[in-house]
Formats: structure tokens, sequence, C-alpha cells
């Protein structure tokens, strides 16, 4: 297991040197999209930033108003990955459409996001699931917001992070840990029915 | 709602301020009973996998929130009451003034944001609706209110299922088929409810009642046994063929993919035979309080 640094945006030779087991820690922006965003781009909504060469965070945060020397912010006090297949219909087409060069969720993806990946020049990146704070402590500032009126979940979040930590579970060269998981756990189980 | 009683407690800002503390430590600690199991997985996986990564970060994750005062996780999740109050207690007034310490909570951050109106995609903005938070009141004859708190995550809620047996893949309506129904659940579950998992197994039933029960097994701390020797076998024949199956902490591959499996049973109709599982997460938010007749917090129950 390699351990890579990474600052976004990244560029396609990048995200096709990752593989399968390497553990990455990105720095720079994040922007946040998960069921609300990627159906919007689906049915052809322009994104509000420019997704080229950067990662979506599968990632409804929990943000809150501070104020800071008199200055009113955001704040974010959680921000652990969000279940990915569920964007499973979608992702391919984002990779294809507005050049992202992954994607950071939990539990993989499948066929058609591992086929854009090889396709296209991308790579899916697992957080820890449930790991709220351990993921906000690398998000060191909430820059902006957009798509609020999807409600604060769901709503594009303009993070930055620094050496935010991740997996690499699928890759551009058609790997995928979540399939092989499956594969030798089936087996497993068969061998264990009662 | 609107009556003397519900007026007098509505009144009384105790019981407010000891339902956002409950919920403030459900959210941000998590309970010793499932800490010690995480330690335990932790000490099984082999260093240097991402199995120990995983778990690793989870258990620094235990720490920083307990710290810092912040949600465990970022999926409030359903917030789910159970509460148990004597013969007479006005739960009417007891749910309004929960509803308002939920609001309350979710403006302190504790909670997310996290209630949508089901038909337009609308945030209700303060976690509360049409079913949330979700109510379970039960009277009993001890004179105190006992309220349990509930966060569900909805990866882990996702991965839940009902199966019905006699089943082609799974056999008869036994002992066999329930668990390798179970176990099925467990594999298509794979990593996508944030395991290790938990589950809460109810057999018979209806289709409510029997995931309700399913539900309630969730509330047994992780170190009892079951009373009932049959179901006590089904729930360590579960967890030990679970992690003979590799999926693994996050379904990273590894050993432990379920801290524990906690069954009940209820009666069913000779027509239907259901085995509901409920799938908990690893960050599995359960506190519980018991409160004095001023609604101050007398007790903590995990």
């Amino acid at each position: 297991m390699a351990l890579v640094q990474l600052t976004t945006p990244i560029t396609e030779a990048q995200a096709r040197s990752l593989h399968v087991g390497d553990t990455v820690e990105l720095s720079g922006r994040l922007y946040t999209g998960r069921d609300a965003v990627h159906h919007r781009l689906h049915h052809g909504d322009k994104p509000p930033v420019d997704l080229h060469g950067q990662i979506i965070y599968h990632c409804g945060p929990v943000m809150v108003r501070e104020t800071v020397d008199g200055t009113e912010r955001w704040a974010c006090r959680g921000a652990g990955p969000t279940t990915s297949s569920r964007e499973e219909p979608y992702q391919w087409e984002v990779m294809r459409d507005h050049g992202i060069r992954g994607v950071i969720g939990k539990g993989g993806m499948g066929p058609k996001t591992l086929a854009g990946c090889v396709t296209y020049g991308c790579v899916y990146l697992h957080a820890i699931g449930g790991a709220a704070q351990v993921c906000a402590e690398r998000i060191t500032r909430v820059d902006g917001v957009d798509w609020m009126d999807l409600g604060s979940p769901e709503a594009i979040w303009h993070l930055w992070v620094e050496r935010f930590p991740c997996i690499v579970t699928m890759d551009s060269h058609g790997n995928s840990l979540h399939q092989q998981v499956r594969e030798t756990s089936t087996a497993a189980l068969a061998g264990l029915q009662a | 709602m609107a009556n003397s009683v519900s007026v007098g407690i509505a009144a009384n800002p105790t019981l407010q301020a000891s339902l956002v503390e409950l919920i403030r430590v459900t959210s941000t600690v998590l309970p010793a009973d499932v800490v010690r199991a995480v330690t335990a997985a932790k000490g099984d996986e082999v260093t240097g996998t991402n199995a120990a990564y995983a778990l690793e970060v989870i258990d620094c994750n235990i720490g920083l929130a307990k710290d810092k005062s912040q949600p465990l996780c970022q999926d409030t999740g359903s917030i789910l009451f159970y509460v148990h109050t004597p013969v007479g207690y006005d739960q009417l007034a007891f749910a309004e003034i929960a509803i308002a310490a939920v609001q309350q909570a979710t403006v302190k951050g504790y909670l997310r944001q996290n209630s949508v109106d089901a038909l337009t995609g609308k945030n209700s903005g303060n976690n509360t609706g049409p079913g949330t938070p979700d109510f379970h009141f039960h009277q009993w004859r001890e004179d105190h209110v006992e309220v349990k708190l509930m966060l569900k995550g909805g990866g882990c809620e996702n991965v839940g299922a009902t199966y019905t047996l006699p089943h082609p893949k799974f056999g008869g309506r036994d002992l066999a088929g329930v668990e390798n129904a179970v176990l099925d659940c467990v594999l298509q579950a794979q990593g996508q409810g944030c395991g290790p998992g938990i589950l809460g197994v109810g057999i018979g039933g209806d289709r409510v009642s029997g995931m309700a029960c399913a539900k309630t097994q969730l509330l047994r701390r992780l170190d009892d046994v079951n009373p009932e020797p049959v179901l006590a076998g089904l729930e360590q024949r579960v967890v030990t063929k679970a992690n003979m199956s590799g999926i693994g902490p996050m379904g990273f591959g590894g050993k432990t993919t379920l801290l524990g499996c906690k069954a009940g049973a209820l009666n069913r109709v000779p027509a239907s035979f259901f085995v509901a599982i409920s799938y908990m997460c690893w960050a599995f938010r359960r506190q519980g309080v018991n409160l004095a007749a001023d609604g101050a917090i007398t007790s903590w129950l995990y």
C-alpha cells in the first residue's frame, strides 16, 4: 500500500497512476455532491462550479453558522462519506460530461462507474464511513455553498481540505476491491449454509 | 393537544434540557459496550491491512467526537425515541417537549438537518415533520419515565431487509432458514451499512411488528446473553459465520464483519413466517436516561 499525497485539481495521469489499495491524502478543494446534485446534473443543469480536474465528495455535512471576531461564517461539525451506490446510475455521466477525476464516498460503486473510471481516467476513493470527526478535522475551511435550495445535506459545499484520508478501492485499470470482496464472501458464505 | 397538564409540563424547561443533553450524548459519545466491541475488533485485525486502518480511523473518530462534543457521524439518521411512562403520564406533552429539544439540538449542531418531505424533497430544516422524530411510547408500572434514544443512519437502514420463509435459496420455516436469511442480508449489505455492523433480528410477527421487534433488539446491551437458549445460539452462530465471510470493516476485507447480533421472536400467523433484519452501523448511537418527576436526569442507561 503506497501512501500518495495529492492536491486538487488533479490530472488524468495522476488519476491513472493510482491503484486499488493505495492510501491517498488529498489536499486542496473538494466539492460535496450527493443524490440531488447528481440528479440535477443528469437532467442537464449546468454545475455552478468548474468540476474539471476536481473530485466530488459524496457527503452531506453538518454545517452551522458561527461568528468569529465579529464575522459570521460556515463551520463544519461533521463530514463523513455517504453511501455512493445511489449515484451509480449517474456517476459515469458526470465523469464524461464534467471532467471530474474522481469521487470520494463509501461502500463502493458498480460496473457503470468502474467502466467510467477506465474510459475517462477517474478513481474511486473510499473514506471511512461514520468517521465524521476524523474527516471534519481535515476540512480547514468552508469557502462557499451552491444549490442550497436542495437543503443543507444535499447542497454543493466548497470545502478546503488538508491531508484528507482515503483508500483507492476502484481504479482506472478496471480493478474493484468491492467486486473482489463480494465474490470471495459469496463463496465463503455459500460454504457455511446451515 | 393543549390541555392544562401539557401546558404545565411544557412550561418546565428541565425536561427539555434533559432531552437536549440526551441527544447531545447520544450523538457524540459511543456507548461503552460498543466501544469495547470496537476495541476488541481492532486487536483482531492484521496490522497494515485496510481493515486495521479502517478500525484505527474509527477508534480515533470515537475519541474526537467525545472530546469535541460533535456528532460521531454526520448522518443523524432516524431519530427514534423509546419512552416508558407511568400510567396517567401525559405523553402528548412529552412529545411536544421532545420535538422542541430536537429543534434545539439541531440549531446547536448535535443533529444534521435530516428530515425531508417524501413528496417534494424539501428539507424541513429542523428535524421535525410527519413521522420525525419517531416516538414509541409504552406505559409501565414503574413510577418514573425512562427515555431511550437511537440515531440510526440512513446507510445502515437502507441495507436492512425482511425475508419470508420458506425460500428456495435459504430453506424452510426453521432455524436453519432463519440463519441463512440473516447471513444473506449480511452478504448483500457488504460494506454499505458501515460495518462492522450489529444486527437486530425479529423472527415472526407481521411486516410491521417483525421489524419493530428487530429494531427493539438493538436496545439490548452488546454483552448481554439472550435468556432464550435457542436464540442465544442463533446470535452466536450468525456472528461467527459472518466473521468468516471476509467482508470485513467497511467491506474492505478482514475478520470483523459483525460486532454483534441480537434476535427476538414474536408469535406469527400460520400463513406467515417473516425474518426481519435491522442492520446497525458501527456508529451505534443509542443512549438512555431515567428521569425524576421534574424531568431531571437521575441516571444513564448504557
